[in-house]
């Protein structure tokens, strides 16, 4: 699938891109073939029903599938400018990891200190100057929205933090390591309105610098938050486009039936 | 049909068998234990002094002590968590986290179970053909904590397992996406959050080796003894002695044994002192563990 014709002015850069790829969970084939682009400093989201391959796509990026035996993956998925193909077997699953950050569905800050939460990426780093440290655990906090909430108890447990700040702070956590492609699987499931808001428009902010590739099962906030948006089926990549055009006018018909409730 | 009320009443009827029933059997365990240790410190508790403490066994009831039983049991023990210790953390972290999920680990799993069962003779038989002769440690502090650690070993391995498993996957995941190494997750998360769990494992199974006689009988530990091993520490260099793992020694269940195949009445009386003294020291054990367990785990949630 090609990209699609922008009627945006900008010009569109793409910062990663799956091509013709494949992943099995055994023998399973949760993907099919999945050729997508990842436009730099845009909000991509991935859509679709339970079990489509959404979450299993987006894992694919930072290869969390390399934790667990018996998964493969086939084909490409091509990180720019370097034009490094993340599937590779000579890459380093850790170092894509170290340039990829992620988020998870359920906040799970470590049980250590707010501090430590958001250094422990440049502590694995071996980034041992205390400054340098704590200057970037302020610009992470900072860059996620956090820190004026938590800079008197930058050294209590996390789990003191509520759910939204928790998840804050998860971003903090990878943004810390200035990632170039950041993933978010579901990163408001467990939260209320309030705090789910409070992350999208983090997010919204976030693009400016960062390039975000999301997953959610909640089609408003793929509409609020994405420029992109790809939905998924049963492992099949359907549509991709432009979020607006996607909800508007969807090409597909299967589409079509899974934006206006119909199916799913 | 019967009225409602009658019908719950019925019902509720089993209710109440079956509390008594489950009371009861819990009873059987607490008063069997509660009789022995009344007992027990009922015929010991007058011998209980701090002149026990500070001597030596004699050949007069009145007179004998067990400073050399329970210096040799801490020396044992201490012994034994020096090596058990590593050795079973390191062997648990392995399997969970680094073993391949194949039939081989299955194969080593089912052996450490297999090797908690298996009666403590027969790794006194072990320890005295390997660490007393082949390895020609003698009859030594040194070969009873190997002994020990040796026996506690299964333990050790599956508390530290088990502690391991209730991390929850996410924050594996959540280290890992930041960019570590599997060492790095294990020295930063793993060992951390299972800490509290693995100290419990340790200590109970130390409670358990504690009152462990038969193999430290096997390797040869004497029953008669009224001396100390060398003091680790020395007034001049280098201060530090290790001569005291190879000294002879006795610990405390064998001083018991010893005092219980004595004809006199007087010696009875010894004996139950010393097992009084040898429960307390469990129980203290046993109490650290919880303590060290509440401590532990209050600054740990997920």
């Amino acid at each position: 699938m090609s990209a699609p014709e922008t009627h945006m002015s900008e010009l569109l850069v793409t910062k990663a891109e799956s091509r013709q790829l494949n992943f099995y969970y055994g023998d399973f084939r949760a993907l099919k073939n999945i050729n997508m682009p990842v436009h730099e400093r845009k909000v991509t989201a991935l859509i679709g029903p339970s079990g489509c391959g959404k979450s299993t796509f987006l894992r694919c990026f930072n290869r969390m599938h390399d934790l667990y035996p018996g998964n493969r993956y086939e084909g490409e998925i091509v990180l720019q400018p370097d034009n490094t193909n993340l599937l590779a077997s000579g890459v380093d699953p850790i170092e894509v990891r170290m340039r990829i950050g992620m988020v998870f569905q359920k906040p799970n800050p470590f049980p250590k200190s707010v501090f430590e939460n958001v250094a422990y990426g440049l502590r694995v780093r071996g980034e041992s100057s205390r400054r340098g440290i704590e200057d970037k655990v302020e610009q992470a906090l900072n860059d996620a929205a956090l820190w004026n909430e938590v800079k008197d108890r930058l050294h209590q447990p996390a789990y003191n933090l509520s759910g939204g700040q928790q998840q804050r702070l998860c971003i903090a956590r990878a943004l810390a390591t200035d990632p170039e492609l950041l993933l978010f699987d579901e990163p408001t499931s467990a939260l209320d309105p309030i705090a789910t808001a409070s992350i999208e428009e983090l997010m919204h902010d976030l693009k400016e610098r960062v390039t975000i590739l999301i997953v959610t099962h909640n089609m408003q906030q793929a509409a609020r938050v994405s420029d992109f948006t790809a939905y998924m089926y049963l492992g099949d990549l359907i549509e991709f486009g432009i979020t607006d055009e996607l909800f508007i006018k969807p090409k597909m018909k299967q589409t079509e039936d899974y934006i206006t409730g119909r199916f799913g | 049909m019967k009225p409602t009320k009658d019908l719950i009443k019925r019902r509720k009827r089993w209710d109440a068998i079956f509390a008594v029933c489950g009371l009861f059997a819990l009873m059987i365990g607490v008063l069997t234990f509660a009789a022995l240790f009344v007992d027990m410190a009922l015929d010991g508790f007058g011998r209980v002094s701090w002149d026990f403490f500070t001597t030596f066994p004699s050949r007069r009831a009145g007179e004998a002590g067990i400073l050399s039983a329970w210096v040799g049991s801490t020396l044992v023990m201490l012994t034994t968590a020096f090596f058990a210790v590593p050795l079973g953390v390191a062997a648990g972290v392995y399997l969970e986290e680094y073993a391949a999920k194949n039939w081989i680990t299955d194969v080593i799993e089912i052996n450490i179970t297999n090797l908690a069962g298996v009666p403590s003779i027969v790794y006194g038989l072990l320890a005295l053909g390997l660490f007393v002769y082949q390895f020609g440690l003698g009859q030594s502090i040194l070969a009873a904590g190997l002994t020990l650690a040796l026996l506690i070993l299964p333990v050790v391995i599956v508390a530290t397992r088990e502690a391991i498993r209730s991390i929850p996957q996410v924050i594996r995941e959540g280290s890992y996406a930041v960019g570590a190494t599997q060492w790095q997750t294990v020295r930063y998360h793993i060992l951390p959050y299972s800490l509290a769990g693995i100290l419990t494992g340790v200590i109970i199974g130390m409670a358990r080796a504690i009152g462990e006689t038969a193999p430290i009988i096997t390797i040869g530990a004497l029953t008669f003894i009224a001396f100390l091993p060398p003091a680790p520490l020395q007034a001049e260099p280098p201060f530090v002695s290790f001569e005291w793992l190879f000294s002879p020694f006795t610990v405390m269940p064998i001083q018991m044994f010893n005092w219980t195949s004595r004809p006199e009445a007087a010696f009875q009386s010894n004996a139950a002192a010393a097992g009084f003294v040898l429960v307390i020291m469990t129980l203290a054990m046993n109490g650290l563990a919880i303590w060290l367990r509440y401590r532990l785990r209050r600054n740990i949630k997920w």
